[in-house]
Order: C-alpha cells, then sequence, then structure tokens
C-alpha cells in the first residue's frame, strides 16, 4: 500500500491505512478540538467542532470522519477554521447554562475550555431556552439536559461497551433531547449504571452525584488502584482531595481499558463510612468493648499460644481473605504454618472456585483461567456456561456481548434465562446440578459425530479412551430427562463448538458449587481437549474468578495442602526449602478446609480461629451451622473493615484499613498481579492487614520486621517460582501474568500453548451423579443462589455504598409465574422460603427467566440470608458445599403473620 | 406473548433495515396508536433497542403515543388561512370540542392538529377530517360540521 503523507499545520505527517484526518494529526500530536469524538468509538460528525481546512476542498471538513489521503495540505487553526469554530460555540452558548462557578464539570468542561481558546464569552443570539427537567431517578448520576450539547458520545458509548443502548436521541428539533426509551427515568430503563457515559461527557450534563461539590476538578488528586470488587481485576483512579475519595475514574488497565461497572464507579464510598472500624475491640462481659491495640493484640497472641500449648497447634485455624493484598495473604498462612505449626488455613476460594482448582489440576496441571480477558475477542464460538457474566464479573460481560455482536457465535447454558442467554444463539435452560449429563451428551454428539480434534487427541492428551467409554451412551436423548434442555439444542451447541476454529469457554460457579463441582470441571477440560480448543489465543478453560484477589490469595497458599506456588506441604524437598527460608520446622500435613474447619470446632476439636476480612456468616452455607460453630470456639478473632456479621461473633475485633488505604498487590482472573496503592489514610486507629499480622507475630515472640509491602513481596518472589520474576518496578501500567519466572520473562498471557503444565492433558471418565439434595414431596422446589449485578458477596461493602443499597436495598426470591400462581403471590409479596436447615421471608419476583420448578435468591443479603437454606454436603474431592442447589419449600406469609424468622 | 396481529405485520414487513417505518405505520394504522407493550414488542422482534424505536417514533410528527380519536381534525394555519382567520376558527374548534392541539376528547371522538398548510388555499380557511377536506369554513359552518361527525360517530358507535 502507498504510504499516505500528508502536511497539517505545515508539517509533514505519514499517516496509517484508514485513519481520519482527525487521528492523523493525534498521532503527530496535534489535537484538534472536538466534543463527539471520543476514543475508539466510531466517529459521528455530530458537532463540527474538528473541522479543518482542506487546500482545494470548497468548504471545511469534519476532520474526525475525513480520512486521510495522500498529499493533502490541512490547516487545523485557519482564520476561517476559527470563525467556524467560534460559530458553532456561539450556537451551542445560546442554549447553554453559563453557571460555570457552580458547575460541577468546571475545569474538566470541554465546553469551558474551548469557549476559553477561542474566546467567546456569551452568546450574540438571543432567544428561547432549553428548559427540559433534570433526571435524577436513579442514585449514582444525575442528566441535566439543558447543559447537553446533544454531541451524542452518551448515546454510542452506551451501544458499544455495555452495550445496553440505554439511551437514544429522542424528540426533534428544538426538542431534540437524550433520553431513555418512552423517556421515563434511567432507573426505569435498561441502563446498568456503568458510568461510561458520564465519563465521556465533555459537558456537565452528566455528573456523578456522589462528588457534587466535594472538590473542584483541578483539586482533586488520582491514585491508580485495583477496583476491589470482583476478579476481573479493573483499574480504577480514585480521585482524593483532603483525604478523602470524592469520585472514582476508569484506569486503562489490560482487563477494563477503561470501562468500570456500577459498583467500581459508584460503588467505592464505602471506604468512608461511619460504620468503619477505629479501634480494636475486646468482649467484656459479653460486650464488644473498645481497647488499644497493645491490649488487643497481647490478648490475641496470649490466647493463642494458650491454645497451642494445651490443645496443640491443630486446634488453631485461620481464614485468609481473598479481599487482601497477596502480601497479607502471604504473611497470615506464615504465621499460622511458621509461628504456630498448623496448615489449617484456607479462604473463601473454598466457596467458589476450589473444584476449578482441584479440577484444572488433575487436567491441566494448573488450575487457573487458560486465557486472558481481552482474549474473548478473538473467539469464534464463546461457551458461557454457568456464568450470569453482565452482573457477577460485568467488564468481562461487556467484551463478551461486543464479541458477539461483532460475529462471534454465543452459546449459553445456565438455569435461568439470564441477559448472555437471551442474546445467545443457542441457548440451554438445564435445570441446576445437571451440567455433567448435559457437557457428555454435547461429548457424546461430537465423537458420534467425528468431530472431535484427532490430532489434538493424539499428540496432547492422555486417557482419551476411558473418557470416550463413559460418553458411550450418554446420547442428548439421555441428557433431556436429566438436564430438561431439547436433544436438538445439545446436537447444535455440540456441533458449534466442535467445529469452530477457535471456542473458548467461560465458567463460574453454576460450574463450581456443586458435590459434583470437580466432575464438572473435568467435564469442561475434557470438553476442551475433545476439540482441541486449548493452548491457544480465542480458545481456552476460563473460569472467571469471584474475588479481586481470590486468585491470589490462592497462589500465595491460603489453602491446606499448599504453601505460595501451589508447591505441597507435603512434599518433603518444598517443605526444606520453606523450612530454611522461615527458620523453622513445619507441619507436613494437609490442614483443614474452611467447613472442615467450622465442623471440627463443633466438635471441639478446633479451640480458637483467626478470620482476616471474611464473612462466613453471611458467605457459607447453611449459617445456622456456622453461628453454632464459631459460637463453640473458645476464642475467635476477626479482623476486618466493618463490624460483620461474622465479627459480631468474635471475642477480639482488629480494625482493619481497606483497599484504598495500603499498598501492595491483587492477581486478577487472568492471573495478572496487579499493584494496589495507597489513595488515604486508614480511619481511626486501623491498620493494613499486614501491619497487623506483623504484630502479632512480634507479641508472639516472632523476630518480624516487616516494613513495607514491599518487602514481603520481594520475600514471596523469593520461595514463588511462578512469581520470580515479578518485581514491584515491573508492575508499573500493566502489570503482569504469573507464571512470570525470571526477570526477563514477559509474563504468560495464555497457559498450556504447545505443551500442558502436566505435560499431557488428561482426559477423565466422568459419570453423572445427581446433587446431594434432590426435590421430594416435602421440599418440592429447587433453590438455586447468586449474585445480583449491584452488590458483591456478602455486601459489607456494597451495603455501605448508597447508591448501590439504594438501588438494590432488598434480597428477592425469583420465581416463575405459574409457581407464583399456585402460591397465590405477585412480585413484592413476602414469601418464607424453608429448607432442612432453616427458613427466612423475603419478597417474592416473578419472571418467566426462570424455570417452572426452580427459584433463585441472591445470597449478599444478611437479613433473609440465602445461606441459611443451602446445603453444606461438599465436593469429595475439593471440599466445596453445593450452594447451587437444594431443595426447598415456599409458602405464602399471609397479612398479620408476624414473621419470627 | 405478541399480538398475533402485530406479529403478522412484522412478518409481512421483514426484520431486515427500512422495516422499521412501514411497521410503525401499519401498527399505527391497526391500533389507532402506538402503545408501549407494541413498541416494546417490535423492538423485539427487529432486534432493535427500545431507545432507538423510541427515537423514530417521536421523530416523526406522523407516529402518536396515545390512543387518537376517531376523527382527527386538522386546522390549516398555512399563509392563505391565516389571512382569512384560520386562527380565530382555530380557537372556536378547540373551544367547540372542549381540547388544545395534540389532544384527544375523552370520548375518543376527535384528535386536534394543528397544521401549516394542506395545499388547498383557493378553499382558505380549510381543515381536514380524516381524508376529507372541507372549506371555505365560517365559524357557524364548522360548528354544524363537528356536530354532525359527533352525531355519526355517536351513532356508528352506539
Amino acid at each position: 500500500m502507498q504510504e499516505i503523507v500528508l502536511t497539517i499545520d505545515g508539517k509533514q505527517v505519514t499517516a496509517e491505512p484508514g485513519a481520519t484526518l482527525f487521528q492523523a494529526a493525534a498521532a503527530a500530536g496535534i489535537e484538534i478540538p472536538h466534543l463527539c469524538t471520543y476514543r475508539d468509538l466510531a466517529p459521528t460528525g455530530a458537532c463540527r467542532m474538528c473541522v479543518v481546512e482542506v487546500e482545494g476542498a470548497r468548504t471545511l471538513m469534519a476532520s474526525c470522519t475525513v480520512p486521510a489521503q495522500h498529499g493533502m495540505v490541512v490547516q487545523t487553526e485557519s482564520p476561517r477554521v476559527v470563525e467556524a469554530r467560534r460559530m458553532i460555540l456561539d450556537l451551542l452558548l445560546a442554549n447553554h447554562p453559563l453557571d460555570c462557578l457552580t458547575c460541577e464539570k468546571s475545569g474538566a468542561c470541554d465546553l469551558q475550555d474551548y469557549a476559553y481558546r477561542y474566546q467567546v464569552a456569551e452568546s450574540s443570539f438571543a432567544g428561547e431556552k432549553k428548559d427540559h427537567p433534570a433526571d435524577t431517578s436513579n442514585p449514582f448520576f444525575e442528566r441535566d439536559h439543558n447543559k447537553c450539547v446533544l454531541c451524542g458520545r452518551c448515546v454510542e458509548v452506551c451501544a458499544v461497551v455495555p452495550r445496553r443502548h440505554a439511551v437514544d436521541y429522542v424528540y426533534r428539533g428544538f426538542d431534540t433531547k437524550v433520553s431513555t426509551a418512552f423517556d421515563v427515568g434511567l432507573e426505569d430503563s435498561s441502563c446498568v449504571f456503568c458510568g461510561a457515559c458520564v465519563e465521556s461527557c465533555p459537558v456537565g450534563a452528566l455528573t456523578p452525584v456522589q462528588s457534587r461539590g466535594q472538590g473542584r476538578q483541578w483539586e482533586l488528586t488520582p491514585v491508580s488502584t485495583i477496583c476491589p470488587y470482583c476478579g476481573v481485576g479493573c483499574q480504577v483512579d480514585l480521585l482524593v482531595r483532603g483525604g478523602r475519595i470524592v469520585g472514582t475514574r476508569a484506569g486503562d488497565g489490560p482487563a477494563n481499558r477503561g470501562y468500570l461497572c456500577s459498583k467500581g464507579k459508584f460503588g467505592l464510598d464505602f471506604v468512608h463510612h461511619e460504620q468503619r472500624l477505629t479501634t480494636p475491640l475486646i468482649r467484656k462481659q459479653g460486650v464488644l468493648t473498645q481497647a488499644t491495640w497493645d491490649e488487643a493484640l497481647d490478648l490475641v497472641a496470649r490466647r493463642l499460644r494458650e491454645t497451642v500449648d494445651r490443645d496443640g497447634s491443630d486446634a488453631v485455624g485461620a481464614l485468609c481473605s481473598a479481599k487482601c493484598t497477596n502480601e497479607e495473604n502471604y504473611l497470615l498462612q506464615k504465621l499460622f504454618r511458621a509461628g504456630i505449626g498448623t496448615n489449617n488455613i484456607d479462604h473463601c476460594a473454598r466457596l467458589c472456585h476450589a473444584s476449578t482448582v482441584a479440577g484444572l489440576a488433575l487436567a491441566f496441571g494448573s488450575g487457573a483461567m487458560t486465557n486472558s480477558i481481552a482474549d474473548v475477542a478473538e473467539a469464534d464460538v464463546i461457551f458461557v456456561i454457568g456464568s450470569n457474566t453482565p452482573e457477577a464479573h460485568p467488564v468481562i460481560g461487556y467484551q463478551i456481548l461486543r464479541a458477539h455482536d461483532e460475529g462471534a457465535t454465543l452459546v449459553v447454558a445456565d438455569p435461568r434465562r439470564v441477559e448472555l442467554a437471551d442474546r445467545a444463539d443457542i441457548y440451554m435452560q438445564q435445570l441446576p446440578g445437571s451440567d455433567v449429563a448435559l457437557l457428555n451428551a454435547m461429548m457424546h454428539t461430537i465423537i458420534n459425530e467425528g468431530l472431535e480434534d484427532k490430532r489434538f487427541i493424539a499428540e496432547r492428551t492422555e486417557d482419551y479412551e476411558a473418557m470416550a467409554q463413559a460418553v458411550k451412551d450418554t446420547s442428548p436423548e439421555w441428557a433431556a430427562d436429566i438436564t430438561g434442555v431439547d436433544p436438538g439444542a445439545i446436537r447444535a451447541a455440540a456441533r458449534t463448538f466442535a467445529r469452530a476454529e477457535r471456542a473458548s469457554i467461560i465458567y463460574s460457579m453454576g460450574i463450581t458449587q456443586h458435590t459434583t463441582g470437580t466432575d464438572n470441571v473435568l467435564s469442561i477440560a475434557n470438553l476442551a481437549m475433545l476439540c482441541g480448543h486449548i493452548g491457544r489465543a480465542g480458545t481456552g478453560v476460563n473460569p472467571l474468578r469471584g474475588q479481586n484477589n481470590v486468585q491470589g490469595a490462592c497462589d500465595m497458599g491460603a489453602l491446606p495442602p499448599f504453601f505460595p506456588g501451589y508447591q505441597r506441604v507435603d512434599d518433603d524437598q518444598v517443605r526444606a526449602r520453606f523450612e530454611q527460608a522461615w527458620g523453622t520446622k513445619l507441619p507436613a500435613v494437609p490442614g483443614r478446609t474452611m467447613l472442615e474447619m467450622l465442623d471440627a470446632a463443633l466438635s471441639g476439636e478446633i479451640k480458637a480461629m483467626f478470620i482476616m476480612g471474611e464473612n462466613p456468616m453471611v458467605s457459607d452455607p447453611d449459617i445456622e451451622h456456622v453461628r453454632e460453630s464459631l459460637a463453640a470456639l473458645d476464642f475467635l478473632v476477626v479482623a476486618d473493615i466493618f463490624l460483620t456479621e461474622t465479627a459480631e461473633l468474635a471475642d477480639v475485633v482488629l480494625p482493619a484499613a481497606c483497599f484504598a488505604e495500603k499498598d501492595g498487590t491483587f492477581v486478577n482472573t487472568e492471573r495478572r498481579v496487579q499493584l494496589v496503592r495507597k489513595a488515604v489514610d486508614p480511619p481511626g486507629q486501623a491498620l493494613a492487614d499486614w501491619e497487623i499480622i506483623t504484630a502479632l507475630a512480634v507479641k508472639m515472640g516472632l523476630n518480624w520486621d516487616y516494613r513495607d509491602s514491599e518487602q514481603i513481596a520481594e520475600e514471596i518472589r523469593q520461595l514463588t517460582p511462578s512469581y520470580g520474576g515479578i518485581t514491584r518496578e515491573r508492575l508499573e501500567g500493566d502489570g503482569l501474568q504469573w507464571p512470570c519466572p525470571t526477570e526477563d520473562h514477559p509474563g504468560t498471557p495464555t497457559l498450556h500453548v504447545g505443551k500442558f503444565t502436566r505435560g499431557k492433558g488428561k482426559f477423565h471418565a466422568v459419570e453423572f451423579r445427581p446433587p446431594a439434595e434432590e426435590p421430594d414431596d416435602e421440599y418440592p422446589v429447587i433453590l438455586t443462589t447468586g449474585r445480583i449485578l449491584y452488590h458483591f458477596h456478602t455486601g459489607s461493602m456494597s451495603r455501605r455504598s448508597c447508591g448501590l443499597d439504594g438501588i438494590a436495598p432488598h434480597g428477592f426470591v425469583e420465581m416463575h409465574p405459574d409457581l407464583a400462581a399456585d402460591l397465590g403471590v405477585d412480585s413484592g409479596d413476602p414469601v418464607r422460603v424453608l429448607s432442612r436447615r432453616g427458613q427466612v421471608v423475603t419478597g417474592a419476583l416473578v419472571t418467566e427467566t426462570i424455570g417452572r420448578n426452580v427459584v433463585f435468591m441472591p445470597f449478599h443479603f444478611a437479613e433473609g440470608a440465602a445461606n441459611v437454606l443451602t446445603n453444606s454436603a461438599l465436593d469429595p474431592v475439593a471440599r466445596i458445599p453445593e450452594l447451587k442447589v437444594c431443595a426447598v419449600r415456599l409458602e405464602p406469609v399471609g397479612p398479620g403473620k408476624e414473621d419470627q424468622s | 406473548m405478541t399480538d398475533t396481529c402485530l406479529a403478522e405485520i412484522v412478518d409481512k414487513y421483514g426484520t431486515g433495515k427500512g422495516s422499521l417505518i412501514p411497521i410503525l405505520q401499519q401498527t399505527q394504522e391497526q391500533y389507532g396508536y402506538l402503545s408501549r407493550e407494541n413498541l416494546a414488542a417490535i423492538s423485539r422482534m427487529l432486534r432493535l433497542p427500545e431507545s432507538k424505536v423510541f427515537g423514530v417514533v417521536t421523530f416523526y410528527s406522523q407516529f402518536h403515543l396515545k390512543p387518537r380519536g376517531k376523527y382527527i381534525v386538522r386546522v390549516c394555519l398555512g399563509t392563505a388561512c391565516h389571512v382569512r382567520g384560520a386562527e380565530t376558527l382555530f380557537q372556536t374548534i378547540s373551544r367547540t370540542l372542549g381540547i388544545a392541539a395534540g389532544e384527544t376528547t375523552l370520548d375518543r371522538l376527535f384528535s386536534l392538529e394543528r397544521v401549516a398548510c394542506l395545499g388547498a388555499c383557493g378553499l382558505a380557511p380549510v381543515i381536514m377530517v380524516n381524508e376529507a377536506t372541507h372549506g371555505r369554513l365560517t365559524h357557524r359552518k364548522v360548528e354544524k360540521l363537528l356536530a354532525r361527525y359527533r352525531r355519526e360517530g355517536e351513532a356508528e358507535s352506539a
């Protein structure tokens, strides 16, 4: 192709083929004024601010829509151009309130900047001004139509990023405005409040409610860090003024590239919530009472020592935290392994992806997401099973929806017809707990029709025959009875997946939280290997991790059988290495898992526990059992940022710093280690968990002297081969994806390229087993649980965000209209839900998106908690409980009957 | 869920590009106006965002989001009609029907619209009632005309 060389403002510029004049100028460092053009969105040519003079052209041209051509001579600031821009500004100001003195956007307003640049103080046109009422219907941001310049950025960004199309231009002429379908408030539209529109707005038409009056744009200091909610690992800038976070801005991280969801954008106000813990608390005469750090830590050190001396090291256990940094998780497991001498260390990964870690380690040799998030754009087929991605991992959800709109085929299996299902090319509504049957039927079809990747199977895998034998009789017709899915759909899904050049499997807790969780994961691994869809970009087995740092907590050895880097405690060589590094004998037997620790607490084998930043009183199945177990402990310490339902039961509560108040690293779902930076000081006497653990270690007589998180990270690097090359300096910017063994290693975006971690990929023969509890006459309905967009996990953070709790203040039970009719209830009516474990009352939400005999409850709400009902039956391999399936009965709650539950 | 009739209309025009406006026109013809339910169903069937459909509907003055009268009274306020007293004629009609421009009578017999020119300047002042044109109107004539339509309309619906 011929090189494109043109002259812009007298400067020779070489343009990329296909570049517009605007882009060619930008690449040469010439910024052309503009209002509608935004990032990589397709240009709309709406605002005309970017007009330029092209030699030989009759009229001025909108540079954002004109392709750069060889030999063009372009003026971006000629007198004619300036006159045109002044006229556009004059026209815009004719219908724009000049209230810059109080406008939230002042200082970051493009209209203000251009009016200043071209010295347009006021409009020369008199006449009517727009007088639309503002849309203040939602708790996140306000739309002031009267300040809108109708540039269309918000319309475009909503269509392209969250792909909600919540707004468009409506009405005509002077009355034109950007609004929702039927001109209702955003709260009643398809808006998901990701805030992309707010960030795109060049003027003060869209402004966050939280930031109002909190500081001028030029007073805000941005601090780049990682969102503390889900495992996507979005980079976010915290905007700080006077020691407070007054706003947020999406960062340009590899996972999120400038966009966030409602939680990351508007849900971080919990940091300054008045209920933050500010001093240590010690239970005195049954009441948690303020204490000093010395008192609290002396007591903790003494009681832990006494327990160990009296009942042995294994009478103590710890829960690390998927919310805390790598460095903190490393220290806590080190304290318990080296300082106390027990492997009773676990964390909430047990509840989400323990089966992934176990299953993928068996099949591939490494229990993590095989590919990168951005990879989804390269897949021809995306198979999403058991993941409500747009709600649970919204920013990955955007990327799936975009890939689908741009041509990828979307296959979805989910018991609820969630948004992805609605948009899918093939949708299978399987019954909860029937995944192995569904996947085996797909593989049966693939093998029967000769669609398997024979070469991949021969060269890269082993034990294929055993697996093929196991799916010999699992026809789609056989599976139809178990799954409730039409055999035709199963065949279509199987063929689509097998025939794809690149197919990616994305799954989450719909797969893992079962007594067959490990089997489900093995089946997914089987399917990927059967078709050769692994080890290349756009393919892979991609479990979406739940928490911001659940991957890191696992990496750091917050698991009973592993030291950091998945090095087994029962491997003598490994242990010898750690014994040398830590200077002490270490226990060789893997410890107890989370739920086993709770059982042992109830039976008296575990006497004391240290819980860091976890809330089993809401997150764990069968909450009554959790309460009894924790109550049976002699001594419970909880370090947290709020007095959670679990902390309320503690003997000592330690006030911790939150993500915004400390330095460290988080690892996102794609194994990417990223920097967490301190933006503000912790409230009161609260300390970072690493400081708490270090101080406790010193009180327990260990000679620890960690001064900052970097020092800890350096120690981690020395002991964890997959982190060997991950130094603090290298994490600036995009971070690094492990394995990264040496300082010159670039990190690993895709696992198992050419060779699996364990050598050959291993097929497993998996037979369908039903869930531990199936519906019967007494409890005839299946309950499944999960997340909703606006809350996170046990709600300790999201429920303390004004916006998030404002828009979603209550739990609910989703049910099919037929079931609702049987019960005689409508949406909003109170319903009692009973299982063998307990009962709760919550509001009905009637929807056709769920199966007739299935109900769904989000587990974020401590009141009417779903986990009062769930079953703690465990997967035999991964020890993950079956949070996704149990049997319940529903009863209407008549008026006047007071609820006692 | 979807009305058979609406499904037939969509079937007739297809779901490709360019089918939205004819589908909206036909739907309005069939139901008298574009209800929220129908627009939502059209958006679903055409796989177009509701906001986009609503944007199109509100852009064109031919589309109506509220139920309209059996008789659509269009009063011409073009130049010729204007000089022959169209404004006072409009006021008489508005008073007689008890509705302002853009409104519909409670009995759903009449909707009232102001239009720019009906292209019958020789007959000024002129109004249209549905497809019928009535010219050279006076206040008395128009009152009689509306009374006649009212009688007819009531008789038909009785």
